[in-house]
């Protein structure tokens, strides 16, 4: 395991790159919501992780669990809507799982907690077109690949974010069954779900990070067929 | 005296609701509406927060919610306000409000029955 300060700035640095990447994707998550809901999940996630990557200054004197924890709360006080309890309020909840550090067995029980604590606080399962679709099976496959298969983090991550872009395409042809997009019935079908997408975004920024501090370039298959996550 | 908070995606949907349930309880009732969020429209689990800890005088509180986000937020601001027994009652805001305001200022109310009258407001009917 690194050393608490190394695990810290990751973190930091995770959460720089994640914050990065949601600016970047705001218009067209702008777009994807705009089609199905209420056109405002890229502006409120660009706002929460700005607002958390720009207290880098109060992090550096934390723990790495603790920084996760007050990313969480900062989100749950700047998201709004309903994405502010459940990508805020679950990191918030899952960052006790971090408590003893982070290494490939925590982190899959971080995972767990955040996915529990999503569908329990928003009532989805898989199918009803929403973050869950990206998220199950992405913490199915980094699960298993650590538990089951020996994957070394780094692999089971990525293995993660393929699992999670496929998750992202189902929601596409599928009707939603929760949230406002759920009242249009069925002309959400054909649309792609802004909350799985955004969840890939994060996760594909996570890899990104790992990739800087555990050894090794991961050679994504999906990674030639970006236009899944896209849509383009 | 048992507190309510009344949620909407609306400040001033709140702030009415409160001030509609407010005459039904003799004017005893304690009632914080927590309506809005800092752009307008929306449910602001900070704000929840801070109305359950104002009407809260120890004996706990009951929320009354709107509609989607509403509940989520309310369900956080309740785990952050730690200090604070509450709950949530699944009862249509206005009716239950109403309801829930007469049920606190009676001697016997309880969280259980302040929640129970709440929730009795799902089966009104307007027309007969």
């Amino acid at each position: 395991m690194a050393d608490a300060e190394t695990q810290r700035e990751a973190v930091l640095d995770a959460l720089d790159n994640v914050a990065e990447r949601l600016a970047e994707e705001k218009e067209y998550l702008t777009d994807l919501d705009s089609a199905i809901g209420d056109a405002d999940h890229g502006a409120n996630m660009e706002r929460g992780f700005g607002k958390a990557a720009d207290k880098r200054e109060e992090f550096v004197e934390m723990e790495p669990n603790e920084v996760v924890k007050n990313v969480g709360t900062t989100l749950i006080s700047n998201v709004g809507g309903a994405s502010g309890p459940l990508y805020g309020g679950s990191i918030m909840f899952a960052s006790q799982e971090l408590e003893d550090g982070i290494t490939a067995e925590s982190s899959v029980a971080f995972a767990e907690a955040y996915l529990d604590k999503v569908k329990d606080r928003g009532g989805a399962q898989v199918g009803a077109k929403t973050m869950v679709d990206a998220l199950v099976p992405a913490v199915h496959t980094y699960k298993k690949s650590i538990e089951q298969d020996d994957l070394p983090p780094l692999e089971a991550l990525a293995k993660a974010v393929d699992a999670a872009e496929r998750g992202v395409a189902f929601t596409v042809p599928i009707k939603a069954m929760k949230g406002r997009a759920s009242f249009l019935d069925w002309r959400s079908v054909g649309h792609q779900d802004p909350g799985a997408t955004s969840t890939l975004f994060i996760l594909e920024e996570l890899l990104e990070t790992a990739e800087e501090y555990l050894d090794g370039e991961v050679d994504r298959d999906a990674r030639a067929d970006d236009a899944v996550g896209r849509g383009e | 005296m048992i507190g309510l908070v009344v949620v909407s995606h609306s400040a001033k949907a709140a702030e009415g609701i409160a001030e509609v349930a407010a005459q039904m309880g003799g004017g005893n009732a304690r009632i914080v509406p927590a309506g809005g969020d800092e752009d307008g429209i929306g449910t602001s689990p900070d704000r929840i927060r801070e109305g359950i800890e104002e009407a809260d005088d120890g004996d706990g509180v009951v929320v009354l919610v709107d509609l989607g986000s509403a509940v989520m937020n309310a369900e956080l601001a309740i785990e952050m306000a730690m200090d604070s027994e509450a709950v949530i009652a699944d009862a249509p805001v206005l009716e239950g409000t109403l309801n829930a305001a007469v049920e606190t200022t009676s001697k016997k109310a309880t969280l259980d029955s302040v929640v129970e009258r709440a929730e009795d407001a799902r089966d009104y009917r307007k027309l007969n």
